[in-house]
């Protein structure tokens, strides 16, 4: 296990070299140059675009740019904004942000999914079933967007149960409403994947022997099938939490939620390499482990899996 | 089951309705509200929208209009514009006269003045502020502001490294006067004054500019309180203000938005006191949505179409071609339907409430006639390839009308047109700055200052940096030398007028409209919100009610 571990943690340093190289190279291929676009449809001033280009070190061949990049990042620097504002330091305001909204979502998707998945593979076939059915296939069906706009529409501006836009965006309360949004789609995916395992489940062998063991109902479903059913459910939810961080672009957008999504967005918009470069740099760290802590959980939830 | 399903659906149908109802009654009862009801509390704080700004609070840095909103209620400049007219008011100067050739000009200070840490104003603040501004090294990117200074090339060289730390046409002559001597005359120098970036700075600036960037003392009607970064940015009236635009409301917290939409929704509650712009979505309901309390200014910003002349296009082009094209453009139908009333048709290439504009200084070029259009084009030669390409970036709302100009111009004359869509605003400007437009693109300019050689000089003189498409006249740039030459400024601006009429002939771009705000005002404040030239409200105009 602990080899195992090692290894994986060392398979992560080529991958995480490509995917810093690859993400840099692409900034750089994108047309237009970051300085000039400053002065927007205004006439730029050439010796202050070159003045600037030289402070942000692009001025640099590309090579000597991404080497500077790495050592600094080494040495936990992320470089500067075009504001002059350390990147770091932005993250460090984003990140937690959109960590706390990934939470919420992630708690929303786990009890609401997994429940109604449950009830859905219990109620095989009948009415409850095909209700979920519905209600899922509704849910993915429908663009984020829209659905953001609709639940705003319904709970915060009609109802007035939520408000509109996050104002704190460290609220959890506040949060609910884009958690709820976000959580949404994979809620779907989790309540059809928790049905289908559960409904398949019931009629294995084992459940058949606990159940002529005399085993109570409760423990049944609760430790026997729930344990064995959640192994899909769980590798689907691990890879979630990479899409959940990354992926709230939208949902940030439209409530006005102050994290990494509205970060990436606009420092897309404005090609500040080093935000993007670096923004993305966590992500691939965060996606990376979770896939290990993933792996490492199947061991945990089922017995015969042995890592070596 | 079925049934059971059916209902379903029906429910969710209703409720949605019930909702979308909901809404109309609700909204129409918050635009009943009357604004100018109830009386002013003169320490009211008021709620506005601002995004992120992108650089530090640092007045010659300040390119994107958020910063700059906010500068502008922290510093007070020399001069400040009468709103609608364009009229120069002194604000912390007491006088600026110019010289007999407006080479030189001596700056009075009223005296007294006070920064918002107890620190004097002097003519030093501002000649210290303006050499610091104009240092290359110090890396502001509105510093080309001051290259009409004696000595900017010092400070600012072409390339490498500033020869001296001071401009030599700056000269202190006592504690509230100074002089500024320019390179060559240029009669309108007072007006240039306005802009955020000759504002004063007090010593401790120069000591931390980057912290100062981050905690801004200024001599304004506002003073600074905190800037909680992508939150809320505080600043609250200055009572030892001495200017004549003194705050008429407590302070101002700047809310930080993501969207556009995000910020309606939170002026259609009230949770909000003024917003930038409506989103586009909303454009075509938010005067029912908001009521009385819907803003719809114009102001003075123009956009047009402007054709590459570096291209074998429009290399040697009949003007007659151009002029045929702008008359088949129906500005008229495309403003009201399209655009759903968010700009006026535009009538010359200055925009309006700029001192020297003047109305119809393009009569025929804007008018839609689809017959003599197509018989100018005739005339003119035609266009080469019959088909023109209009380039425009994709990230803003450009496409809907960039798509109702080219129908019209197909409509009417044949000559096939086609958006040319650039991902984003980056791109865009790339392909412009590199000359490599195919046929036409999208130009845009707000004033800078309001007069009319602003919209003239700075776009179409041949060596003008702002110039992108290529274009020269020798008897335009001579016109525009005499003008900024000239004794007075009504000389100035009349012979601006001439040069206009030779663009009329050679249309160097095809105007289209004039911009407006498409705004709006919570229930909180005491009567309309009064705006500026810039588009940007006057904050220090606009009261609270008392609660």
């Amino acid at each position: 296990m602990g080899r195992y571990v090692a290894r994986r943690l060392l398979q992560m340093i080529p991958v995480f070299i490509g995917t810093t190289l690859i993400i840099f190279l692409m900034v750089h291929v994108l047309p237009g140059d970051p300085i000039r676009a400053m002065w927007g449809d205004k006439a730029a001033d050439p010796a202050q675009v070159a003045s600037l280009r030289h402070e942000f070190g692009l001025d640099q061949p590309l090579w000597r740019q991404y080497i500077d990049y790495m050592v600094n990042l080494f040495q936990g620097d992320f470089g500067k904004t075009f504001g002059g504002r350390p990147v770091s330091e932005e993250m460090g305001m984003a990140f937690p942000v959109t960590l706390r909204l990934a939470a919420v979502a992630l708690t929303i998707e786990i009890i609401v999914g997994i429940g109604l998945g449950a009830w859905a593979g219990l109620k095989a076939g009948r009415a409850v079933d095909t209700g979920v059915l519905i209600f899922t296939l509704i849910v993915i069906s429908m663009p984020v967007f829209v659905l953001g706009y609709l639940a705003r529409f319904i709970f915060a501006d009609e109802l007035g149960w939520l408000p509109p836009n996050v104002q704190n965006s460290m609220d959890v309360e506040q949060l609910l409403l884009p958690g709820f949004v976000l959580a949404m789609l994979s809620m779907a995916y989790v309540a059809r994947l928790t049905r289908t395992t559960f409904a398949e489940n019931l009629r294995a062998d084992y459940m058949r022997t606990a159940l002529a063991k005399g085993l109570p109902r409760r423990r049944i479903i609760g430790v026997h099938l729930l344990r064995n059913s959640l192994i899909p459910v769980i590798t689907f939810l691990g890879t979630d939490v990479g899409a959940l961080v990354g992926g709230a672009v939208v949902t940030e957008g439209i409530f006005n939620v102050q994290g990494v999504g509205n970060l990436l967005f606009n420092a897309l918009g404005r090609r500040e390499g080093s935000t993007i470069v670096g923004v993305v740099t966590v992500f691939v760290l965060v996606i990376l482990l979770i896939n290990l802590v993933v792996d490492l959980l199947y061991a945990v939830l089922d017995p015969r899996i042995r890592y070596a | 089951m079925r049934g059971a399903q059916s209902a379903k659906w029906v429910a969710l149908a209703a409720v949605v309705a019930l909702a979308a109802t909901a809404c109309g009654g609700g909204d129409s009862d918050s635009g009943s509200n009357d604004m100018n009801k109830g009386s002013a509390d003169p320490n009211g704080i008021l709620t506005a929208q601002l995004s992120e700004p992108q650089n530090p609070l640092q007045p010659a840095n300040a390119k994107e209009s958020q910063g700059s909103r906010v500068l502008k209620q922290i510093f007070a400049g020399l001069v400040d514009y009468e709103p609608g007219t364009g009229k120069l008011v002194y604000v912390n100067a007491e006088s600026v006269t110019p010289n007999k050739d407006s080479s030189v000009w001596t700056v009075k200070l009223k005296p007294g003045w006070k920064f918002h840490n107890g620190e004097t104003v002097t003519a030093k603040s501002y000649v210290d502020s303006w050499n610091w501004s104009a240092n290359v090294s110090n890396n502001q990117t509105n510093s080309s502001w001051f290259q009409d200074i004696k000595g900017y090339q010092d400070v600012h060289p072409d390339k490498g490294k500033p020869k001296a730390d001071k401009m030599s046409g700056l000269k202190v002559v006592n504690d509230n006067e100074f002089k500024i001597e320019l390179n060559s005359s240029v009669s309108y120098f007072a007006y240039k004054l306005g802009y955020d970036v000759w504002a004063p700075l007090p010593t401790g600036f120069f000591k931390d500019p980057k912290g100062f960037g981050e905690k801004p003392v200024g001599n304004g009607p506002y003073k600074f309180v905190s800037w909680d970064h992508k939150k809320l940015i505080k600043v609250r009236k200055f009572d030892g203000y001495q200017g004549p635009n003194k705050a008429k409301n407590g302070g101002i917290d700047f809310k930080n938005y993501t969207t556009a939409d995000a910020a309606y929704s939170d002026i259609r509650s009230n949770n909000l006191d003024w917003i930038e712009q409506v989103p586009t979505t909303a454009l075509t309901n938010y005067k029912s949505d908001l009521g009385k309390r819907a803003i719809d200014e114009e102001y003075s910003a123009v956009q047009s179409v402007v054709p590459a002349f570096y291209t074998k296009q429009f290399k040697n082009i009949d003007p007659k071609v151009i002029q045929g094209l702008s008359m088949a453009i129906d500005r008229d139908t495309i403003t009201k339907t399209v655009l759903h009333g968010s700009r006026t048709p535009a009538d010359s290439y200055v925009a309006r409430g700029v001192i020297g504009y003047k109305a119809g200084a393009l009569k025929e070029q804007v008018t839609y006639d689809p017959a003599k259009a197509k018989a100018l084009i005739k005339e003119g030669g035609g266009v080469p390839g019959n088909k023109i390409s209009i380039q425009f970036n994709a990230d803003q709302d450009h496409k809907p009308w960039v798509d109702a100009v080219c129908n019209s111009i197909r409509k009417a004359t044949g000559v096939d047109c086609v958006g040319d869509s650039k991902p984003d605003f980056q791109a865009d400007l790339n392909a412009r700055d590199k000359h490599q437009v195919k046929s036409m693109y999208r130009g845009g300019w707000v004033l800078d200052y309001p007069v009319n050689s602003n919209f003239m000089r700075d776009l179409y003189g041949s060596k003008a940096a702002g110039n992108t498409s290529g274009y020269a006249n020798k008897e335009f740039d001579s016109l525009a030398a005499k003008a900024d030459k000239a004794a007075t400024l009504d000389e100035t601006v009349k012979l601006y007028q001439e040069a206009e009429q030779v663009l009329a002939k050679d249309m160097p771009a095809i105007p289209l409209w004039f911009y407006k705000v498409n705004s709006g005002q919570s229930n909180k404040v005491l009567g309309k919100i009064p705006y500026g030239q810039d588009g940007d409200p006057i904050f220090t105009d606009v009261q609270v009610k008392k609660k």
